[in-house]
């Protein structure tokens, strides 16, 4: 990926990933979140990880933030002035993360360059078979742990946000 | 080319935009989706050095964080929904049930 688009999108996604913290509106924190996701999926696609991107963009960018969206509208959340909390909170929030960044940037800054770095990627590196060849040998139980996963994501997603029926005990069989 | 260490240090910043936004907000569904923020940003971390090693292993495991944000998200905001009807609001500070 060359340096100017990769700076053009890296500002672009630090732009909009701030947006997602300093907007009144949930649905416009939800935009923006949504425009930061597209963005990092562009990026994807930019380190040759086109599958991973593609999904990316497809179900975190689509399913997922409809989902949020409307949870949002289901609530009927109005914009609201950011929240006062406790200064002190703030104030060693915003330390910490001043400290966080510092740390990590200058952790990164130091890291050795990977040894394979200068090596020719394959032809197919990124494609779906690729990825679905690792998935499929090198992380098969993983992958259909996540199956499991999701299943009791759905079960746990319907028990929870089932209306009771008036008289039945919050929580209990309607 | 731009070099590994340039996304890492772009995925540190958007993490800790996210952990901003879990500090500093109480609005728990934008608390939600500075956590979503910050899963990307390691994913990012992650397909960075999957390129930069050349081999597929960070891309599966950015498959597999998906998934497991998938069911965070239908779980979590089943839990907002909850709380909402039981509690009328979406305020951190005023969910305070187990607070010590």
């Amino acid at each position: 990926m060359p340096l100017l688009p990769f700076l053009f999108l890296a500002a672009l996604s630090i732009i909009f990933a701030a947006g997602v913290i300093l907007q009144r509106h949930p649905v416009h924190s939800l935009l923006s979140l949504v425009l930061t996701l597209v963005v990092i999926g562009i990026l994807f696609i930019g380190l040759d990880a086109t599958t991973v991107g593609f999904l990316q963009m497809i179900v975190y960018a689509g399913a997922i933030m409809v989902l949020f969206l409307f949870v949002i509208w289901l609530l009927n959340l109005q914009s609201q002035p950011i929240e006062g909390g406790h200064l002190a909170l703030k104030f060693v929030g915003a330390l910490g993360s001043a400290a966080l960044i510092a740390e990590l940037l200058v952790f990164v800054l130091h890291l050795p360059p990977p040894v394979g770095h200068s090596k020719p990627l394959a032809l197919d590196y990124g494609s779906i078979g690729k990825l679905a060849q690792g998935l499929f040998t090198d992380y098969l139980v993983a992958f259909e742990v996540t199956s499991i996963l999701l299943l009791v994501g759905v079960v746990g997603a319907v028990a929870l946000a089932r209306r009771t029926t008036a008289g039945s005990a919050p929580g209990g069989a309607p | 080319m731009v070099p590994p260490s340039y996304f890492m240090g772009l995925s540190a910043v958007l993490f800790c935009i996210g952990v901003l936004g879990v500090l500093l907000r109480r609005n728990i569904i934008i608390i939600f989706m500075s956590i979503e923020l910050m899963l990307n940003a390691v994913n990012l971390a992650f397909v960075a050095l999957s390129r930069a090693w050349g081999n597929v292993d960070g891309q599966a495991i950015v498959f597999f964080v998906m998934t497991v944000a998938a069911a965070e998200a239908a779980v979590g905001l089943g839990i907002i929904l909850m709380i909402f009807r039981n509690r009328e609001t979406v305020n951190a500070d005023e969910i305070n049930l187990m607070r010590w």
